[in-house]
This record gives structure tokens, C-alpha cells and sequence, in this order.
């Protein structure tokens, strides 16, 4: 056992400031939520404020038990917009970056293209898909589409981009094609910088399908969490309003952790940001 | 082994200079008759032209004037290895794969190429790491890892571009050790860049000394001791005196390059 050496006072400090930080690492933060929750309930309580207008978090619970069928298919129907978008977002985001490390005038070219379709608010450009576009789930995964591509769009380019230039000269040395150059040494460098990019859009993809089915939903046509939400304000159900919320918060955090382990996997063995920091 | 006697020469450079398009003359008028067997240094202070010339002879820059005649095979480009200042590995791939593959974009399968990769590791003293990855390695044995993956299709000549610069001194002269072991039993011309008197003079039995200002070819230094050289050689007045001759044609070398750009 390394216990076993005789430290010196600092080193002993050091050590359990160590442990203290790993515990507080988790116990803080949920520490934090449940005081804060306890604070919602007793507000609410206090106060005597009606549950149409801010529910108690039993009420909240309640909602869950009830109702958990219809969330349940909603959550479905959300999941499926988002993961489809994302999907896309990565064929196209990956696609075009491969097509502008072709070359620099093609990226010169269509690059400002797809900034404009970044930086345009999604609920402006919807009205405009609407007329376009009959299918629901069409119009949902455009929106989903054109809110995640980007940041895998800009991040894999950028990754195409930056090999390590003597690695490109002893591909050149070695007589490698294009092709091979692209497979062997370009993608693979990309890498990191993709599963950067990934990670926000996979968050980024939720937003879009959830105001996208705001945007839609408005009508009642689209059945995921984001219709239920209307619905639920519209009918005063502000319990399930909540639930609603607290689902889509979780999917996100969920896609985040799953894109994030994702991400570890990968590059644990190679890239510095994945590498266990030792002690 | 002693050094080869007027063997066939493998590449005559003739009037070889460089002029980048932001007007620096990296090189000019550069001389040089590479023969089969040569260890050359190319030695210099920085800005002396001694990379650019050693990536022209690579074919990684095209010159501005002269011309490269190359004798025999040696115009086909697979003849020759290059490394690199630094290890130059591609981080996410094993040991085994970054010596494969120059090989690999030659269409070798892995299976093929795994006797002479195993041969080659053992060479440069790094069995058993076939499969860590190159942060796992420490830069000594980054630097074996660039070695053994550019003998790996055999080539006649060795190009090396300061390879052990940013090595501490204890693993440069062993790998200084292992190069001259390598040099010797691979038959291979190499041509090493380095701006250390000390290795040129270790390794090479021709120092070609350069000067900046233009970059050219300033004198050219004979290393008459024989090979092979080890430990007793780095301490012996021999080792000693031809040092201090080379460092002598050095500082000249400098004083001319100062002298032009004043």
C-alpha cells in the first residue's frame, strides 16, 4: 500500500483536500438541488400559490405517474426528430467538409452559404418551410437539420484542416493519393475537432426539433413534448407543463453525456483531452 | 567498416539555388556529389539553406536554378526515406501502424508487411511496442519509431532533417550510436542535417559546412577517422582535435555569412 509512506503534514493536507474535492464533486451539486427543490415546495406552500400557476413538486410527481403514457409517446416523437437531425446534420456536416478540404475555392465558395443558414433564426426561417415543405416530419427535421449541421460542419473543416504539415509532406514522400491522404491521415486528425463539434449539435438538434415543433405545433399537428407543453398552458395543466420540461431538460442532458462518453471512448488512448489527468 | 572509396556517385546537384517568392535566397550555386555509402552532414547556422536543400534533394521543393542528376534507380522516389525534425507520428495510430504505413499506401497488406515491421522494431530496440501509441512513448523512442518507419521501404538513401534536435544529450548520443549500427548494416547513403558540430563530426566522414546570405556551400570538411565509431571514439583527442578544426571552418563560415548581410 503507498498509504503506508509516512507523509509529511502538507502532503497530508494535499491528499485530503484531494478526497474532499472527489466527494464534493457529486455531493454538492445534488445537495443543491434538493435544497432548492425543498425551497420550490415550501414557497409554495407559504404562500398558498394556486398549482395552475406554479405546482408543488409532488404535484410535478404526480404528473409523471398520471400522464407518463402520453409522455412518454411524445418524448418518442421528439427523440426521433432529434436523433434523425442529428443523423443528418452529421452525413451533411462531415459531407461538406470533405467537399471543401477538396479544395480552397470550393470551401471559399460555399462556406458563407452555410453561415447565413447559421446565424438566420431558425423561427423566421420556418414560415418559409412551411410553404415549401407538406410532410410534418420533413418540415420538424429540416429545422432540426439546418440548427445542428453547422458546428460539425465548421469544426470537421477546421480539423481537415489542420494536419500536421510535415505529416502531409511524408504522405507526399510516400506517393499517397488524395484519396489516401483524405482516409489515412486527414480524417482521422479531424477527428477530435468532429466529436467537438458533435457534442453541441447533438444538443443543438433537441433545441431545433422542439421550436420547430413550436413553431408547427401551434395548429396541435405535431405530437412531441413541445405540442404537449402548448397544450398543457393552454389548459392551465401546469403540472404536466413541468414534467414536459423536465423531460426535454433530461434528453439533453442525456444526449450530452451519451455524445460525451462517445467522445472519451474514442480518443481515451490518443488525444490529450481525453486522457486521464494523473496525479 | 571503413569509409567507402570512391564508390559510384548516386546524385550530382549542379548550381542548385532557391529564391522564395518573398525574394529570400535560401540557396545559391550549390555544388554537391552525393556517392553511394557517404554519411554527409550538412552543417550551418540557421538560415543557411542546409533544410531547404535537404527538401529539394527530397523532392519536396522543386529548385529555382541548377538541376539534380540523379544516377541509376535512384530516380524513383521509394528509394527514399525522410525524417523529419520531429517524430512526425500520427498520434492516433499504434507503433506497428505508423512504421506500416508508408508501405500501406503502397498497397502492402498487414500481413505482408508485418515480418519486415518486426524486423525493423527489433532493429531500433522497440520489440514489444508494437501496439502502444506515440504518447505512450517517451521522444527517444518516438524518434526510433520515425527511423524505423523511414527504413521501412528500404530505400537506398536516408534524408534527416536535424532528427535528434530537440533530444536530451544522453539519448542523442545513443541514438547517434544506433544510426552509425543502422548506417552500417542497411548499406544506405545519409544525408543529416544538424546544426551541432559535435554530431556532425560524430557520425559523418564528410561535413559539408554552410553559410547563410545567400545559403551556399561554404567548405567541405573530411572526417578521416575510421569506423566504426563508438564511445571510445567520442572521448578520444582524435574526436577531440577534428572537432575543433570543424568548428574553426564553422566560425569562418559564419564571419563570411555576417560579412554579406552587412
Amino acid at each position: 500500500m503507498p498509504l503506508e509512506i509516512a507523509l509529511d503534514a502538507e502532503e497530508q493536507r494535499r491528499l485530503r483536500a484531494a478526497r474532499l474535492e472527489r466527494v464534493g464533486r457529486w455531493v454538492l451539486p445534488v445537495a443543491i438541488m434538493c435544497l432548492a427543490v425543498f425551497l420550490w415546495d415550501r414557497v409554495v406552500v407559504w404562500n398558498e400559490i394556486p398549482h395552475y400557476i406554479l405546482p408543488r413538486p409532488i404535484d410535478v410527481v404526480r404528473a409523471f405517474v398520471e400522464d407518463w403514457q402520453l409522455l412518454l409517446s411524445s418524448l418518442l416523437v421528439t427523440l426521433k426528430i432529434t436523433g434523425l437531425g442529428l443523423v443528418c446534420a452529421v452525413v451533411g456536416g462531415v459531407g461538406l467538409a470533405v467537399l471543401f478540404a477538396q479544395s480552397k475555392w470550393v470551401e471559399m465558395s460555399f462556406f458563407p452559404f452555410a453561415v447565413i443558414l447559421q446565424v438566420t433564426p431558425i423561427v423566421a426561417i420556418f414560415p418559409l418551410i412551411n410553404i415549401y415543405v407538406d410532410n410534418l416530419t420533413a418540415k420538424l427535421l429540416l429545422c432540426a437539420w439546418i440548427v445542428a449541421f453547422f458546428p460539425i460542419l465548421s469544426n470537421t473543416t477546421l480539423g481537415l484542416n489542420s494536419v500536421d504539415k510535415n505529416l502531409r509532406d511524408l504522405f507526399k514522400l510516400n506517393g499517397a493519393t488524395r484519396w489516401q491522404e483524405l482516409w489515412h491521415l486527414r480524417l482521422p486528425a479531424a477527428m477530435p475537432y468532429f466529436l467537438g463539434g458533435l457534442k453541441i449539435a447533438g444538443g443543438l438538434a433537441l433545441i431545433g426539433a422542439v421550436v420547430a415543433e413550436f413553431v408547427a405545433g401551434s395548429g396541435g399537428q405535431s405530437s412531441g413534448l413541445a405540442s404537449r407543453i402548448i397544450e398543457a398552458g393552454y389548459r392551465l395543466r401546469t403540472a404536466r407543463l413541468f414534467a414536459a420540461l423536465i423531460l426535454i431538460s433530461l434528453t439533453g442532458i442525456a444526449i450530452f453525456m451519451l455524445l460525451s462518453w462517445l467522445s472519451h471512448v474514442i480518443l481515451r488512448r490518443w488525444h490529450e483531452s481525453a486522457v486521464k489527468q494523473e496525479s | 567498416m571503413i569509409a567507402p572509396v570512391n564508390p559510384a556517385p548516386l546524385l550530382v546537384a549542379r548550381g542548385v539555388g532557391k529564391t522564395f517568392s518573398n525574394g529570400v535566397r535560401a540557396l545559391d550555386g550549390v555544388d554537391l556529389t552525393l556517392r553511394e555509402g557517404d554519411f554527409l552532414s550538412l552543417l550551418g547556422p540557421s538560415g543557411c539553406g542546409k533544410s531547404t536543400l535537404l527538401r529539394i534533394i527530397a523532392g519536396l521543393l522543386s529548385p529555382t536554378s541548377g538541376m539534380l542528376d540523379w544516377r541509376g534507380q535512384m530516380a524513383d522516389p521509394s528509394l527514399l526515406g525522410f525524417v523529419f525534425q520531429e517524430p512526425t507520428l500520427m498520434p492516433w495510430a499504434t507503433v506497428f501502424d505508423n512504421v506500416w504505413l508508408p508501405l500501406r499506401l503502397k498497397g502492402v497488406s498487414r500481413k505482408a508487411a508485418a515480418p519486415a515491421i518486426g524486423d525493423l522494431l527489433e532493429r531500433v530496440h522497440l520489440t514489444g511496442f508494437e501496439n502502444a501509441v506515440p504518447r505512450e512513448l517517451s521522444g527517444g523512442m518516438k524518434m526510433r519509431v520515425s527511423i524505423a518507419r523511414s527504413l521501412v521501404t528500404k530505400p537506398r538513401l536516408l534524408l534527416m532533417d536535424e532528427p535528434f534536435a530537440a533530444l536530451d544529450e544522453i539519448t542523442r548520443f545513443k541514438l547517434n550510436n544506433d544510426l552509425l549500427e543502422l548506417w552500417d548494416d542497411q548499406k544506405i547513403t545519409v544525408v543529416f542535417v544538424t546544426h551541432s558540430v559535435f554530431e556532425s563530426v560524430f557520425l559523418s566522414h564528410r561535413v559539408v559546412v554552410m553559410a547563410a546570405r545567400p545559403g551556399r556551400i561554404f567548405q567541405e570538411v573530411a572526417v578521416d577517422a575510421p569506423y566504426p565509431r563508438d564511445e571510445t571514439f567520442r572521448t578520444s583527442p582524435e574526436y577531440a582535435a577534428l572537432c575543433r578544426s570543424t568548428s574553426d571552418v564553422l566560425a569562418d563560415a559564419m564571419r563570411a555569412g555576417a560579412a554579406d548581410a552587412a
